[in-house]
């Protein structure tokens, strides 16, 4: 009589591999293998070692990045405020505040600063864009205006060299080591707490977030001051690397993240993303851009490929939700012929208020590997997987 | 001209959601300079009718006509087209246009070079007001006007496209006494103007006051027209539920323990006042009343979603923080909210995810969630309440919404809550599952659970119900135990203000 369900309607390998972040991830290790078989010096410790440097920033930001946007907000500020605690850092450090503590402060004013727009994001009630829009021209103008034309150099070599030194002649800069940590905990916070179950369910409908006792604002205010706190990190690590503090260090960062973020999987709208595709999108820009560079292809031309690539990564994933959805509907319609599945066909497909949605259905936090979308050759079993409309096993 | 034919006939129109019978044999006839009352409980078919009448939904068969012409709206621009104006209780203006634009919207009048002709737009907004004999500023914006304004300028959208029909869907369900009577008295000059009406209301008095027809349905069917000279309140309510519905509740009796939820002087200035009463357990408390008397925000209240004023919950006998949802989840209240959409599920996520959505801070060791354990969890409930699916990791979203109803009930009581308050426990869920609701309430009762259940349908109100309590715009106006619930009485408490008050 009582029936027994299965925990999951694909097999391991399907859920596992069949993931638009791991489209990411397999377009990741192509690109990185092309590159190094067909581009001279790539497959080198060197071009490891520099497109880490280059890129450890915004691998830091783009984590906390990845779980404010996952609640449906953004903050569009974190460049600004790296330039902030840049420049903060330098006058502090010029006046004769031991580093540590100087490091402290700008880390705190970094808190300070994301707790100001998730309290005017949920307090007041704004949208997320207006606010940080906002405050990404005030935490600029202040960190110009703390430091005017001067520039702060000569701090310590002691530190300056943490951001330069290798892991025992690997290549990998030891700074990656702070990226490895707070990537766990990134990782474990959205994947492996009922706080990070929370941020989905907040990204795909707040309503109903808050009727299941899910402190929405809290949640909301804890990641802004999250992405203030690693803002105000990546500041103090451009410093280091750059030996000098001036305000305009980290001007378009912002967008940087965000590009990288959203091509690892993550809507804009929210709900959607897995913090491993993040990790991967920023990567692949990353090397996408060190490969061309070696090539000798400009600066403009390569900003031009990582446009297309993310259009074309959004377009593809809004197109085959497009096609999921119309299939969904039209099964629910034929199959269960039910008033809500009527309603759904003429009223709205379900979810319709997100048909412009990046990322493929569902969010499956823990276990990624349930949302489908990815690249046109998996096109047919995406779609053959999407919209079941589950009739119980007859056994 | 001489011997006007009927401004609108809908006969035998049907419509169907799949299987389900929305409307069997819609039945309405509106004559020029009349205003026709349709009334009917809940889902007795009103609003699908007046959905075909403006195009929003197709009829699956029957007789439509407008003034003889056999017609079949597929939009809505096609019946404004042909002169039917529907007014809804929630108008639906663009808030940051003006009130001439308004009016205007979609068909402004142009003049040489395509250039909209502003001051003409303006003077015959004037006009038209004028004539409504209202005065609202035609340049101020939409936004801020009252709901009764609003309703005017829907009014003067219909007057301005010379509409033949107006239908108006419960239009006063949100108005003021005053604010009635000026719609009232335009409804009366369109009606002299030869224009016929049809007006859907819960409220008798305002439809023996305004009205000279009236047509009653019943579970989608039609049921009777008549004068309403002929006709009077207790008539027409016996004519609306008039049937039996004590077999359809599998309602056992449970022994009622002590008191469980109690609720004291509860306040929400313009939503509801004075909200005074207790839940024991094994007993369940049905919350009775007309659509917008108040009764979700009461419950939205008591579990924290919305703030209150004055007042207090105690849950046994401990006052429970307000405005918190995690405090009453924790204090052992669950709520199952009427909008399932909306609030009861997040539809993208999965089942598993969606019934472990409130217990899910219980699953964790350290803080540690694993999907091994949220599955195991939500498979004991889903199986538990039998949802038809094929893996916990199908999506709610594609789910009937019967078997929604199921997942969002599954996961308040994964919580095993002792209060449980359901609002619509089974609107717009098919007969079968219905009743199984049903059984599932009676044996929640059973096991020692207070339940408060808020209901629009009669018959689940008086066929499950200890004990029925009464909202009419935001009062308890009546208190009934299960012997003295009848529908009759009922239906009075929720649509007149109280005896001792008139």
């Amino acid at each position: 009589m009582s029936q027994v369900y299965p925990d999951y309607g694909r097999p391991l390998w399907r859920r596992l591999l069949l993931t638009r972040e791991m489209a990411i991830v397999a377009l990741l290790i192509i690109v990185t293998l092309a590159s190094c078989a067909g581009v001279d010096y790539f497959a080198d410790k060197m071009t490891l070692y520099n497109l880490l440097r280059d890129m450890m920033a915004t691998l830091m930001i783009a984590l906390p990045m990845c779980l404010v946007m996952i609640t449906g907000d953004i903050d569009v500020s974190v460049g600004s405020m790296v330039g902030l605690t840049c420049s903060l850092l330098g006058l502090l450090y010029s006046k004769g505040v031991p580093f540590g503590l100087a490091m402290v402060i700008v880390l705190l004013v970094g808190a300070a600063g994301g707790f100001m727009n998730g309290w005017l994001v949920t307090r007041i009630g704004l949208p997320s864009l207006a606010v940080t829009i906002g405050t990404m021209a005030l935490f600029r103008g202040i960190a110009v205006g703390l430091l005017g034309t001067t520039s702060v150099t000569q701090f310590p070599k002691a530190w300056t060299d943490l951001t330069k030194l290798e892991i025992a002649g690997t290549g990998v800069p030891i700074t990656t080591l702070l990226f490895l940590a707070l990537l766990a905990g990134f990782a474990y916070l959205l994947h492996f707490t009922s706080f990070g179950r929370g941020i989905y369910a907040i990204g795909l409908n707040k309503e109903a977030a808050a009727f299941s006792g899910v402190d929405t604002a809290r949640t909301r205010i804890i990641l802004f001051v999250l992405a203030g706190t690693v803002s105000g990190l990546g500041g103090v690590y451009w410093t280091l690397l750059r030996g000098t503090a001036r305000g305009d260090i980290g001007d378009g960062l912002e967008l940087q993240v965000i590009a990288a973020v959203v091509l690892g999987g993550v809507s804009v709208f929210g709900g959607v993303g897995a913090i491993y595709g993040v990790v991967a999108g920023v990567l692949l820009i990353g090397v996408l851009a060190a490969a061309l560079r070696l090539m000798g292809v400009t600066a403009e031309v390569i900003n031009i490929i990582t446009g297309g690539l993310l259009i074309g990564s959004v377009v593809l994933a809004a197109a085959l939700k497009w096609i999921r959805e119309r299939r969904a509907t039209a099964l629910a319609t034929a199959a269960s012929g039910s008033t809500e599945a009527v309603d759904q066909a003429t009223a709205s497909a379900p979810g319709t208020d997100r048909t412009t949605d990046f990322g493929g259905q569902p969010p499956q936090p823990g276990d990624p590997s349930l949302s489908p979308g990815t690249a046109s050759p998996l096109a047919e079993e995406l779609l053959s997987s999407a919209g079941e409309p589950s009739p119980p096993n007859g056994d | 001209m001489n011997t006007p034919g009927p401004t609108l006939l809908l006969r035998d129109v049907s419509k169907h959601f799949g299987a389900v019978a929305a409307l069997r044999d819609g039945r309405l006839t509106l004559e020029p300079g009349s205003i026709h009352a349709l009334v009917g409980e809940n889902g007795a078919g009103k609003s699908t009718l007046i959905k075909i009448v403006a195009g929003v939904i197709q009829r699956d068969a029957g007789v439509f006509e407008l003034e003889g012409r056999p017609v079949g709206f597929k939009t809505t621009a096609e019946s404004k087209a042909a002169g039917i104006a529907v007014i809804y209780q929630e108008p639906t203006l663009f808030p940051d246009l003006s009130v001439t634009e308004n009016v205007f919207m979609g068909r402004q009048p142009v003049g040489r070079l395509g250039r909209i002709d502003r001051a003409g737009m303006r003077s015959q907004v004037i006009e038209l007001l004028d004539r409504l004999g209202v005065s609202i500023d035609p340049d101020r914006p939409a936004q801020g006007l009252s709901i009764a304004d609003q309703q005017i300028i829907e009014i003067a959208k219909a007057i301005s496209l010379d509409a033949k029909a107006v239908l108006m869907d419960e239009p006063t369900a949100a108005l003021s006494g005053v604010e009635v009577d000026r719609l009232f008295a335009v409804a009366r000059g369109l009606r002299d103007e030869g224009r016929a009406l049809a007006f859907i209301s819960h409220r008798f008095d305002e439809v023996f006051a305004l009205c000279d027809t009236i047509t009653v349905m019943r579970d989608g069917s039609y049921i009777s027209t008549q004068p309403i000279a002929g006709t009077s309140a207790p008539e027409i309510v016996r004519l609306m539920v008039g049937r039996d519905v004590k077999e359809l509740f599998p309602k056992v009796e449970a022994p009622i323990g002590q008191t469980r939820l109690k609720v004291e002087g509860l306040n929400s200035p313009g939503v509801f006042a004075d909200i005074d009463f207790e839940v024991k357990a094994g007993e369940i408390v049905a919350l009775a009343g007309l659509v917008g008397a108040g009764r979700s925000e009461v419950a939205r209240a008591i579990f924290g979603v919305d703030p209150y004023t004055t007042g207090q919950v105690l849950v046994d006998g401990r006052p429970l923080t307000p405005g918190s949802p995690k405090a009453a989840i924790k204090a052992g209240i669950a709520l199952v909210p009427e909008d399932r959409r909306q609030q009861g599920l997040v539809m993208e996520e999965t089942i598993a995810t969606n019934v472990t959505d409130v217990i899910r801070p219980k699953l964790t060791r350290g803080s540690l969630i694993t999907r091994r354990r949220e599955n195991a969890a939500a498979g004991v409930w889903a199986e538990a309440l039998e949802v038809k699916c094929a893996a916990l990791d199908a999506v709610a979203g594609t789910l009937s919404g019967g078997n929604q109803q199921k997942v969002v009930l599954a996961k308040w009581l994964a919580s095993q809550p002792k209060i449980l308050i359901i609002d619509e426990p089974t609107r717009g869920i098919d007969v079968g599952t219905k009743s199984e609701v049903h059984r599932r309430m009676s044996e929640l009762a059973g096991q020692g659970i207070a339940i408060l259940m808020i209901s629009s349908e009669l018959p689940e109100v008086l066929g499950m119900a200890d004990r029925v309590l009464v909202m009419r715009e935001g009062r308890l106006t009546a208190e009934f135990p299960r012997a003295q619930a009848t529908p009759d009485a009922v239906m009075f408490a929720a649509t007149h203000a109280k005896q001792e008050a008139a």
